[in-house]
């Protein structure tokens, strides 16, 4: 083990992963809205936001997907050691952390059932750009909102099958946006 | 502080409930199963409200605390120094100033802002429970829309009593699709359950369940075409304040049947008064709070 596997984690965990959260939730409440999060130094080439939303939310109880160019023995270990979480394949994650582009096809991941549509994937997408793009509406939302997103017919396709569907965070540098499957896209 | 982790709960639990609160945001109105934990108070003293703050309090967070909308009985007392203990945390009464509130059965009548998070105190978070006792069904129930029964008992309290006699947990409808219990809030707040500017949680601690309501939701009470739904209260004004507009109490203040309408929210109340509104119970009443 290296330092870069040991460091990079939240120093003091209670309190930066409440203030994590906090942005995580403040963005899942009201799709489109960039927040700004911070803690998490992960190796290349996890960005900050993506490697505190990981440090936030996953332990042993949630397998993660780590989608192509993301599946560095580097991150993997980083993973390990902060989280504890499994890595798996896309079709038992409950979390999944890439660009768009890797994170695809989304028929791969768990869209929950009609009893338990909480048990669904939530992706970690990996973005340039969050800001403007697409225009959103829906619960969370005042009249509307915009987004940056890398397509609308996936986005409208999993809005369709609502309760069902996926969840998403976009992550950019040391910012994050969510999308949940309730919003609207257009 | 204490040696307590920050906010009482062990980490692992915390990112337990915080995804059930990330899902229960993502699907409005759905009640999210999580594994509620022993707290150091008794199941129905609003175990499930507390974990959930437990699990969204930051130490920059102002935290205030209302049972049936007041800050100075019991329950609100304690959870409130709880988390002053636990958490480090600010606490106010002032319903303005607070970032998080924890509520048991009442909406405050000051309207919330978007940096607000309103937290919710369930008992039995499914509202069909009392028509269907097995879980099972009523799970399938909700995935196939099927909220007739509900209806149905709406129904029934016309044929009994010439009008909806819920008066309380009043059930709504969120974004057309889920059934949702309010949590037992008078139905005079139900029409504050939609469209509100704040983040609305609710955790039912016994019955391990969390649900959510994001900001400006569309929040429908159940009602027929011929008996639209109706936010009551009692036909009083409030006698320390004056306020015609708040939801009132009634407290029996003598052994000879004399009673008194007031605020139950104690925020509003004591507000009104510090405006110099003054209700007609006011002047020389040993009541008066």
């Amino acid at each position: 083990m290296d330092a870069q596997t040991l460091g990079g984690g939240f120093t003091d965990p209670a309190i930066q992963s409440a203030r994590a959260f906090r942005s995580v939730m403040e963005a899942m409440a009201r799709p489109g809205t960039i927040c700004n999060i911070a803690g998490a130094e992960p190796p290349a080439p996890l960005s900050r936001a993506a490697g505190s939303v990981l440090l936030t939310l996953c332990d042993a109880d949630t397998p993660v997907y780590l989608a192509s160019d993301t599946d560095t023995a580097d991150v993997r270990a980083w993973l390990a050691f902060h989280t504890g979480a499994p890595v798996t394949g896309p079709s038992h994650a409950m979390f999944a952390v890439g660009t768009w582009q890797a994170l695809l096809p989304l028929s791969a991941y768990q869209i929950g059932t009609s009893e338990y549509p909480d048990r669904s994937a939530t992706l970690i997408v990996e973005s340039d750009k969050l800001a403007g793009g697409a225009t959103l509406s829906g619960p969370g939302i005042k009249d509307t909102s915009g987004l940056n997103l890398p397509d609308l017919v996936a986005f409208q396709t999993n809005r369709r099958m609502f309760p069902l569907g996926l969840d998403f965070i976009f992550t950019s540098g040391e910012r994050l946006a969510a999308l949940p499957r309730s919003t609207e896209v257009c | 502080m204490t040696d307590y982790n920050f906010a009482y709960l062990d980490e692992q639990t915390k990112r337990m409930i915080r995804r059930a609160i990330l899902k229960g945001l993502a699907i409005p109105g759905y009640q999210v199963p999580f594994a509620s934990r022993e707290m150091p108070m008794p199941y129905g003293w609003g175990t499930g409200g507390v974990q959930v703050s437990a699990a969204v309090l930051t130490p920059e967070d102002t935290f205030k605390v209302i049972d049936q909308g007041a800050d100075d009985t019991t329950n609100a007392v304690s959870i409130r120094s709880f988390f002053e203990r636990t958490a480090g945390v600010e606490t106010t009464t002032d319903t303005s100033a607070a970032s998080v509130i924890q509520t048991r059965h009442r909406i405050p009548e000051e309207p919330l802002k978007e940096d607000q998070i309103l937290v919710y105190q369930v008992p039995i978070p499914e509202p069909l429970r009392f028509l269907e006792p097995r879980e099972s069904e009523t799970r399938k129930m909700h995935s196939l829309e099927e909220y007739g029964l509900m209806h149905v008992k709406l129904y029934e309290d016309i044929s009994r009593h010439g009008h909806i006699a819920t008066s309380y947990a009043y059930p709504v409808k969120v974004e057309g699709r889920y059934v949702m219990d309010p949590s037992p809030i008078p139905k005079f707040d139900n029409p504050k359950l939609g469209d509100m500017a704040a983040i609305q949680l609710f955790g039912a601690g016994r019955e391990q369940r969390i649900y959510a309501l994001p900001p400006y939701t569309q929040v429908v009470s159940l009602d027929f075409e011929d008996h639209p739904f109706e936010a009551s209260k009692a036909d009083q004004v409030c006698g320390l304040c004056g306020a015609e507009d708040s939801y009132l109490d009634e407290v029996i203040i003598d052994d000879a049947g004399g009673r008194l309408f007031c605020c139950s929210d104690t925020d509003y109340c004591l507000g009104r008064r510090n405006a110099g509104h003054q209700g007609s119970s006011l002047p020389g009443n040993e009541v008066a709070a």
